[in-house]
């Protein structure tokens, strides 16, 4: 329903994508999108599939050794963003594509329009599998059109607080609820010397979470073509807030998942982190000596009476257009996804947080974690991704990335402010739009 | 280049004692000064790779990142032991490769280019200033800007994620072609040409005995390019493979460092293989530098 009037789009985009100037002659993507037959093969089938998660190579033996028909062989390449998405877009190109492969949320859209995913919805199993996930999560994987799946979640990325617990107590801090007190702490902390947290310029993905939890969206397609708003109402109180917290100096600067990022957690300058169930690992490697001092709780919240939170990050496994396989491939990333088996294994090889409701089940994720206190800090973020405030992303996410975030670091500089940065983005965004004949309002 | 010249306008040192023009203290000072920060510029990131793959990830952020701790010895033992067997031992694997990719091609290309830049040089016929220019306007091109095409024509060729795909785009440079024959045309004199094909030797055989000896330190140095420029080539093989197996060094690094946030060890093994990764390079460099030396040297005295 809602990206329909797009597929005369993809179509008119598939030959534009990326590669000006050069044919490659005769791919097959004919018959647009409607939810092909899934007839199953006869014989061994192999597929291949192509991923970053770490450890993958280990997981998908356990469904080789089990499933002799169906072989899967694994590729680990650099991150999407590092290069891999715009291997897809090139390998869809020339005809030859991997079956299976990874997207993250934010990037689904942009393969969904340029007509590079199977609709798997006829397959065996696949439309039952939608009780396994958080409505917010599948609708990010079906686009909200009817009779249509294009990815399986993976994992998923809640957002929660987390923070020095050691410092508050002993400054007797209260831990921030809401935002106002958020910013309220946030003076009390600079007086100790401290700051309350960082203001990462490149990671506009993170402010997106934020808008997200506020109730905000950045994109809607619920009358066919795309609307582009990074500056409505909520997305201006968002980004104002922040701009007050950095107008007064009360949080860093520091680029994000840096170096001299992880030494200000490591030595106590920056207190707090708003981030998604992943991050515990990246405090707990990058702030060694903090071991015990932390906490997680919930984001602080824009209306207290209703508790909402963002997401930031999370992959889903697709079957790209092309594969003669969708029954088969369907059916491992089922197991991959949905199987305690596969999960138990995804989270000890690659600490993955399981998208599906089974995941939360695990035995790992309801342990105590000694770097947060013994906190069941996962148990929190279960909780946590039940109240995820669902979010659409925008098909030239990268772009839009890119552009929001070069604002971003202007602002800090001292010209222009974080709502300038999004108003620039809006422009730059719908001008993307336009070029590659996307439909926009 | 330009900024190499400074250590070759040095070599007339023996002429020192002798008359030469001889600058003022003041400016010979300068010019250490600024040699000085600048070689500091350069090596403070190398020493601090070495610095830092000497320690576990734990004491990489608290301690000080520029001198070694107590168990440095041992940590750095550890680490190297680490990322030579992590994932299957991998790591060798993809030097390996590297190597491979490097030294074969790059004698291959090196081969190929002293004969074209010879044949362009010495050999009188239609369209040869055409063809000149043409490889002239190759060096214009960027490597990066040509990966996708590259990547669509193995496609059809059934070719890509295959050892081929980043070994035969590598055969070529253009820049080997127009040195190979601004030093051919100074450094083997038509003369030598002739009085081997009185002495009755083939073409074929006059480029090999002859050309070549005269055209060494030209040959080091395009190899050398070729060398280093095919083992930082990083898109190319980006592009082109999805076969952990076939990754050079530098992509496998690559991809290694975009999976530091889910597994942060991983963290200790990107440092180490940085290093140990540029240690091949070193090796050519200083094994090869003093034929290169002439040769640039040689080249620029027209």
């Amino acid at each position: 329903m809602a990206l329909k009037n797009l597929r005369i789009a993809a179509v008119a985009t598939a030959a534009l994508v990326a590669l000006a100037g050069c044919s490659a002659g005769g791919s097959s993507d004919s018959s647009g999108s409607t939810a092909s037959d899934c007839a199953a093969s006869t014989g061994k089938v192999d597929l291949s599939f192509t991923t970053w998660v770490p450890g993958m190579d280990k997981v998908v033996d356990i469904w080789n050794k089990a499933n002799p028909d169906i072989q899967v062989t694994v590729s680990t390449v650099p991150n999407g963003n590092s290069g891999t998405y715009q291997n897809f877009f090139t390998q869809l190109k020339a005809g030859n594509a991997p079956d299976l492969g990874q997207v993250e949320y934010d990037t689904l859209p942009a393969f969904r329009v340029q007509d590079g995913l199977a609709n798997i919805a006829s397959c065996d199993g696949v439309q039952a599998a939608k009780a396994d996930f958080a409505d917010g999560l599948w609708n990010q994987v079906t686009f909200g059109e009817d009779n249509s799946v294009y990815a399986i979640p993976q994992d998923s990325g809640p957002m929660a607080l987390y923070y020095r617990k050691d410092l508050f107590e002993k400054n007797n801090i209260p831990i921030p609820t809401t935002w106002d007190e958020y910013a309220a702490d946030a003076v009390k902390i600079k007086a100790l010397g401290g700051q309350i947290t960082n203001f990462p310029k490149g990671d506009v993905n993170w402010f997106a979470g934020l808008v997200s939890q506020a109730g905000g969206q950045w994109f809607d397609t619920s009358d066919g073509t795309w609307d582009v708003n990074l500056t409505s109402d909520v997305s201006t109180k968002v980004a104002n807030y922040w701009q007050d917290l950095l107008d007064k100096q009360l949080v860093s600067t520091i680029p994000g998942f840096t170096d001299q990022w992880n030494n200000a957690y490591d030595t106590g300058a920056d207190w707090t982190w708003v981030s998604a169930v992943w991050g515990a690992n990246t405090i707990s490697s990058g702030a060694p000596s903090t071991t015990g001092d932390w906490a997680v709780a919930p984001m602080p919240q824009w209306d207290a009476a209703a508790p909402t939170s963002g997401a930031w990050g999370g992959s889903s496994s697709v079957v790209f257009k092309g594969t003669k396989h969708p029954a088969e491939a369907s059916k491992f990333l089922l197991w991959l996804n949905t199987s305690t088996e596969a999960l138990t294994a995804l989270n000890t090889e690659a600490n993955l947080f399981p998208a599906s409701s089974t995941g939360a089940t695990l035995p790992a994720l309801s342990e105590g974690v000694p770097f947060y206190g013994d906190q069941k800090i996962y148990e929190l973020f279960s909780e946590q991704s039940k109240v995820v405030s669902p979010f659409t992303w925008g098909p030239t996410m990268t772009q839009t990335y890119s552009d929001v975030s070069d604002g971003f670091a202007a602002a800090i500089g001292g010209s222009g402010t974080l709502l300038d940065a999004l108003k620039d983005g809006q422009t730059k965004t719908v001008a993307a739009l336009q070029a590659q004949s996307i439909p926009v309002k | 280049m330009t900024t190499s010249t400074p250590t070759l306008t040095k070599t007339p040192r023996p002429g020192r004692s002798g008359g030469a023009p001889r600058e003022s203290r003041l400016s010979r000072s300068a010019a250490m000064v600024i040699m000085g920060a600048f070689t500091l510029y350069f090596l403070l990131p190398i020493w601090w790779l070495l610095v830092s793959s000497t320690k576990t990830l734990g004491n990489f952020n608290s301690t000080f990142s520029l001198w070694f701790i107590p168990t440095s010895l041992a940590d750095a033992g550890d680490n190297i032991v680490k990322l030579f067997t992590y994932n299957e031992g991998v790591f060798p694997r993809w030097m390996l490769n590297s190597i491979v990719y490097a030294t074969v091609a790059g004698g291959i290309g090196t081969i190929l280019a002293a004969m074209c830049g010879y044949a362009l040089s010495k050999y009188q016929f239609r369209g040869r200033e055409l063809i000149f220019n043409t490889v002239l306007g190759g060096v214009l091109v960027p490597a990066t800007a040509l990966a996708l095409p590259l990547f669509l024509i193995f496609s059809q060729m059934q070719l890509t994620n295959t050892f081929w795909a980043v070994f035969l785009p590598s055969l070529v440079s253009p820049f080997g072609v127009y040195l190979s024959r601004i030093y051919a045309a100074s450094s083997v004199p038509d003369e030598i040409i002739e009085a081997a094909r009185i002495d009755g030797s083939g073409e074929i055989r006059t480029f090999f005995t002859v050309a070549v000896r005269l055209m060494s330190p030209a040959l080091v140095t395009i190899f050398l390019f070729q060398f280093v420029s095919i083992w930082n080539n990083f898109f190319l093989p980006l592009v082109m493979l999805r076969d952990q197996t076939l990754f050079p060094v530098t992509l496998g690094l690559y991809t290694w460092n975009s999976q530091v946030s889910q597994i942060p060890d991983i963290r200790t093994l990107v440092i180490v293989g940085a290093l140990v990764s540029i240690v091949p390079l070193l090796v050519a460099f200083l094994s090869l530098q003093r034929f290169w030396r002439n040769g640039l040297g040689a080249g620029g005295l027209k």
